[in-house]
Order: structure tokens, then sequence, then C-alpha cells
């Protein structure tokens, strides 16, 4: 046994807006440079929707993540051999138009145009070419609250074993936010697909990095990544991808993301795995088995035997309480309230998520709902996102542990409804959903209060231990533009110079001129 | 000193000084810089072909320029190859791979010219570099018929002396005047692909030296640990 720790999130679906804040303060914070500009480590999708880059969940066409092949555990788009034969041409490498054509507008043009009897317009204007473009075709979000047409939104891969036609009907539409960021998972694709060993896990707390000095853009961890969430800077020529805010994760912070989201939907903890037992994880044979298998790798934190051995693995006594205290091990190992996003991937993704309920007011006021023992709260199987959709997304397709876990939201919902409106706790539906008063109590100040505390259970790293003068490093972790070894870039470089400016429209905005 | 014996004398030395001391360089300082720079994510179409018959052709040819020049003539001669059979070796691999490095080259090169992603992403050096491999190329294709003239009139001995003026060098005792008899098309060559060690350390060209090969026998996961650093700092 080999104890890890394991820096993982739960994003509760059921509170999400869908705003995207936490898609644009990553972005500010960490995205905002030349190359990248298309590269969103933090987006939200509505879903039903092919998403963000398009069909990305559709590995059939993208070649991502693992799969069994003969018995044994094997990257789906082959082995290395056949990434060496394929190195001068990736034949599964997204294209820019998969994500988008990244964009600004003309904004000058309306300081700038002459008197015209019609009112000047911005367009929009290429980021990577910096020319005009004639029509926006394709965005980061292009599906918005479900936008366009069903047929195209239904490629969905979702809906593989599901009779989708009947989704079309305005009076069965269901909708969901999806926000993604890097699963930072255990059995992560990227690093394995990494030709030069640039992608690495970090041991201390399993943050996925791509080592900007080591990486040849070789670019396998970009097609490698089911979820596609390792993007090319084409003006770098290097991978980037999500880097869990590890400057802040360390300084015993929550990401900018979770910090941000106005739903308070983001829960950050430790959660601590047995590493020795990861790849028999990953090689589950019923891909419908592997979120149990998933879930099994995850230890118990108060069990005194794990305790010794995670101490002498090197896990810190902060991060067994941390572990003890975490809000990830509760919603995933206690409650079994949240999932995996696509453990058929068999990457072992550390972003679970509590599923979404969809009640709809007036359906149940009319009586057109079956409800529990309360007559208010709807069935969990009665409700308007089909559950088979849910478990395509999170359960590899079997059903019985999304119900199960709607089941318990709903049994929580019921029975503080009892205590609150009825003044009498009700504990029929706790019973039938299997959770004890405890449980629904705890998941009512975890899921409905969410106090930052509770959401962000986020245990220092130990530098005193690493470093000899660990003050003298403060104030230097963080995000760089790699070449850590030289002495910076002058006017003048020897070697290709780095552009650091995005494309912007060619006529600038007109200086101020003197006030009167 | 006239013409012959500075290109063919003293500018091999500069020209494999920088690439030797330029990549050294560039890969203690520039780590960052070192890279493939590939523009697949701007356009993809095309790139299955184009850079695999560019790739495949221009490595190809580089390990036939060494095994025909820089290998030993003794190992050949040993190995039961006769001179004039390593003429039409050398002949008809570089005609195969020269092809496909030219038709490879050319998309690639029509590419980066005219593809506005792919014009706007790269960098001026993108462009020349591409521009001089292809010219070398299509120089050393051009030796092509006069190697053929000399084979069919069973004559080695340019192939010979080409081989004896490299080996010269890189053995620090150069021969430029074996090159004096040598048709003008070879020497417009050698000096073209001399120039490429030159330019390599400012150029793309670098990804070369750090091919992958190694992942082959790599675990597929790494796990890097800051906590070990300590650990075997003080053990």
């Amino acid at each position: 046994m080999k104890i890890r720790a394991q820096f993982a999130m739960v994003f509760n679906l059921d509170k999400c807006i869908g705003c995207h804040t936490c898609s644009v303060t990553c972005k500010n914070v960490w995205s905002n440079r030349k190359g990248i500009e298309y590269a969103w480590f933090n987006n939200v999708e509505s879903k039903p929707g092919v998403g963000y880059p398009k069909n990305w969940e559709n590995q059939e066409k993208w070649k991502g993540g693992w799969e069994k092949v003969n018995g044994k555990l094997e990257l789906k788009a082959g082995g290395k051999m056949k990434k060496i034969v394929q190195i001068f041409a990736n034949p599964n490498m997204p294209e820019i138009d998969d994500y988008y054509e990244p964009f600004t507008y003309d904004y000058a043009r309306l300081h700038n145009a002459p008197l015209s009897e019609a009112a000047p317009t911005a367009r929009p204007v290429s980021q990577i070419t910096g020319e005009k473009m004639d029509k926006i075709t394709w965005g980061p979000n292009w599906e918005d609250d479900l936008a366009g047409e069903f047929a195209a939104r239904s490629q969905d891969a979702n809906f593989a074993n599901m009779q989708k036609e009947m989704y079309k009907q305005f009076e069965n539409t269901f909708h969901l936010y999806l926000p993604r960021i890097c699963n930072h998972c255990i059995n992560p694709a990227c690093v394995a697909s990494c030709p030069s060993g640039a992608m690495y896990k970090r041991e201390e707390d399993g943050i996925v990095l791509a080592d900007q000095d080591r990486c040849r853009g070789w670019r396998m961890c970009i097609s490698g990544c089911p979820y596609k969430k390792v993007f090319f800077n084409w003006e770098s020529s290097k991978a980037e991808k999500c880097i869990g805010c590890y400057p802040r994760v360390e300084s015993g912070l929550p990401t900018v993301c979770s910090e941000s989201c106005v739903g308070r939907i983001r829960y950050n903890g430790i959660i601590l795995y047995d590493a020795d037992k990861l790849l028999d994880a990953a090689s589950t044979d019923n891909e419908q088995d592997l979120y149990k298998a998933h879930l099994d790798l995850f230890v118990d934190p108060y069990d005194p035997a794990i305790i010794a051995q995670a101490l002498k693995d090197g896990v810190p006594q902060s991060w067994i309480d941390a572990a003890q205290k975490s809000p990830i091990y509760k919603m995933a190992v206690e409650w079994k309230i949240a999932f995996p996003l696509h453990p058929e991937f068999r990457t072992l993704p550390m972003i679970w998520y509590v599923p979404p309920l969809s009640p709809v007011q007036s359906q149940i006021d009319q009586k057109k709902l079956p409800t529990e023992s309360d007559g208010v709260i709807p069935k969990a199987e009665a409700m308007r996102l089909p559950v088979q959709y849910l478990a395509n997304l999170l359960t590899a397709g079997k059903t019985e542990y999304i119900t199960s876990a709607l089941n318990r939201l709903l049994a929580m919902r019921s029975y503080m409804r009892s205590i609150h409106v009825d003044g009498e706790p009700d504990l029929g539906p706790l019973n039938r959903a299997g959770i004890t008063e405890q449980n629904a109590k705890d998941m009512y100040r975890y899921l409905a209060i969410a106090n930052y505390e509770d959401r962000f259970v986020v245990p220092t790293a130990h530098e005193e231990i690493r470093l000899d003068d660990y003050h003298g490093f403060q104030g230097q972790n963080g995000f760089t533009f790699g070449a850590d070894v030289s002495k910076g870039h002058g006017t003048f470089a020897l070697f290709p110079e780095r552009r650091t400016q995005s494309a912007e429209p060619r006529e600038p905005a007109p200086l101020a001129g003197p006030r009167d | 000193m006239n013409a012959i014996n500075f290109f063919f004398g003293v500018y091999p030395y500069i020209a494999l000084s920088v690439f030797v001391i330029g990549s050294w360089i560039r890969y203690d300082n520039e780590q960052y810089t070192w890279k493939t720079d590939s523009s697949q994510l701007l356009s993809k179409s095309n790139m299955w072909i184009a850079s695999n018959l560019f790739h495949v052709g221009i490595l190809s040819i580089f390990a036939g320029h060494f095994a025909g020049l820089v290998l030993p003539h003794a190992l050949w001669i040993g190995l039961g190859v006769s001179d004039l059979q390593h003429q039409w070796i050398a002949i008809v691999a570089g005609s195969v791979f020269g092809t496909m490095c030219l038709i490879g080259g050319a998309i690639l090169w029509l590419r980066r010219m005219f593809n506005p992603r792919v014009r706007a992403a790269g960098r001026r050096m993108d462009a020349f570099i591409l521009s001089w491999l292809m010219l070398t190329l299509v120089a050393g294709l051009s030796t092509l018929p006069v190697s053929i003239g000399h084979a069919n009139h069973g004559d080695p001995g340019v192939m010979l002396a080409l081989s004896g003026w490299v080996q010269s060098v890189l053995t620090f005792q150069p021969k430029p005047e074996l090159l004096a008899a040598v048709e003008p098309v070879f020497r417009f060559h050698m000096v073209l692909g001399m120039t490429v060690f030159l330019l390599f350390p400012f150029t793309r060209l670098v990804h070369i030296l750090t091919a992958p090969l190694t992942y082959v026998g790599r675990a597929y996961q790494i796990v890097r640990s800051k906590r070990r650093v300590k650990a075997t700092a003080s053990a």
C-alpha cells in the first residue's frame, strides 16, 4: 500500500447557474496571453450540446484516454511506437476551428469612423492573423442556454444509447450546465502521451502540470487528453493547461475558479488514495464498474493503519487532518452523491460532480409529477433530466448510482422541508434513500448553506520541510514563461524572441485630446 | 586564399563550431525556446501527407549522406559494395527520398507562405529556414543528372573526392583541393548545406536534437516529487 494525497474538487451541478464567473476569472488570471486566447482552462458548457472543443466526448473521433486492448490498459490512440511514428503529423490533433478562432473587436472604429448616416460598427478581428473576420461562426460557448437547433446539439455523445428525438420537443427539453476544468487525473492520459516527459503529476497533491521548459511541442498530450483540457499555445508552441492554481493551493487558498464561484458550487479538498491499486482500478474490465473501482481507491482517513502508512509515505499530519475534514470525501465516499466525469475514459479523473435535480415547480403544483410522500418533492426518476443522460455523463451509463444519488438529494430536501414547514421531522424519505438523519443534516450544511470553510479545506504545502530557507523563495511561486535559467530577454535576442501581445485591431484608438 | 580554400577549408569549421557551441548554449540557457514550433493546430489539412513526406525524406537524406560520406570507405569495400554500386545506391536513394522531401516540403512551403494563420503565427526565420532547406534540396537534386552521367561512364571519382573531402574535414586535415575538379553544382549544394549547420542553432531545427526516442522505453506515468529533493540532499 502506498498512500498519496490528491487535491480534488466536487462541482455541485444542482446549483450551477451558468454565469461563467469561473471561466472569466480563470481566463483573466492564467490565459490572457498571446497564443492561448482560444484556450479556456475553465469553461462552462450547456448540455446537451457538443461542447468545447466540438464533440470532445466522442473518443471514436478524438482517440483520447485509455482503452483495454487484449486485457491490457493502453492509450486509445495507440502505444508508444505508434506515437513515435505519428510524431510528424498527429492524426488526432484538433484544429483551431474545433475550438474557435479567437477574436476581438475593432472598437477603435467606433471613435475613428467618419460622420455617416448609419452608426459605425466594430467588426470582429481575428486574434491569430489580426485580420478582419467576415463573420464569427463559433465561439467558446456557442450553444449557451441551448442555443442553436437540436439537430446540431444532439450530436452530444451522451445521447449515445438514448431515444433522443423526444427531447427535441419543447415540453421535454432539458438543460444543465457543465463546468469543466482539468481533472488532474490519477491515471492521466496526457502524461502518458507526452513523448518528451514534460507532463507530470505532483506527488504531494496530485496536480498535473506541463513543464514549460521541457515541453517540445510534440502535441501528443493535446489529443491524448480525453477531456481536451491540454491546450497548444500556438505562439510558444508549448502545451499549457489548468495548473490547479497551485500557487494558491500551496498557500492554503482555494483555486481562483472555486473562490470566485457565485453559486458556491465548488468544493476543494484532499482525498487519500492507494497509489499501488491505481493500475488495477483503471484496468477494470467492465467500464460500468470503473466508478466503483475508482471509489475503492480512496482510503478511510480515520483508519489508524491508513494514518500510519500515510505518515510513512510522507503525507504530513496537517494533510491527514484536512483529509478527515474533506468535503470531497464526504460527498464522494460517505454520501455517494458525487461522480467522476466520464469514468469510461479510464483516466480516474479527480473533479467529481453532484448530478443536478431539475424540479419543475409548476408541474408539481399541477400534480403532474409523482412526488415523495410529502407531496412536494418529485421522485428522482420522474424528473425532467433523463437519468440515462446523467448516467452517460457520470457513470458510464449505469443509472442506479445516479438514481440513488438523486434520491438522497431529494430525501434531504424532503426531510429539511418537514422540519421547517411541518415542524416535525419526517424520516421516511431518509430511510428509503438509505441515509441517516445526521447525513441529511450534514448534506444540508454542505450543499445548501455551503460555508466557505466547509467548501474549502486546503492544507498549505509544507515548504519548510523541503527547503532550508523557505522565506528566500517567497513571492516566486507561480506561472513563469519558462527559460527559468536564462538571464531574461533584452531588446535583442540571439534566439527566437517571444511575442506577448495578442493581435489587436490595426487602427489605434484615438488619443485623448486636451480637455476644455 | 581563394574561394575554394575558404569555403571548403575554413567555412566547414565555422559552420560546425557555430552548430555545436550555439546549440549547446541554447540548450543550456534557452530551454523554453527549444521546441518544434508545430503549426498543426492552425492548419491541419494536408499536414499528414506533407509533414510525413518532408520529415521522412529529409531524415533519410541525412542518414544517406552520413552513410555515404562519413562512414569510412573501407567499410563499404569490406561489405562488398563496390564504388560504382555505392554510387548507384546513392543515386537511387537520393532520388526517392529527395523527391519525397521535395513534394512534402513544397506543400509545407506553400502553406507557410500563403496560409494566413500559419503565416501570422510563424516567424520570419521559419519561412527563411524552410526556404533555405528547399533551395539546398533542389541544388542537391540537380546534382543527380551529373552523378548519373558519371555512373554511366563507370566513374566514381567525384563521389570518392566528396567523401574524401568530408573525411578530411572531420579528421581536421582539410583538403579543399580535392574539390577543385568537382562540378560547381556539387560545390553550390555543399555551401548551402554547410550553411544549414551554421543556421541550425538559431532556428526551430534544434528540435531534431531532442527527438523523443527515450519515450519508447519509459513508464507511462511520471510523478515528480518535491519532497525527495531534501530527502536525498540530506541523506
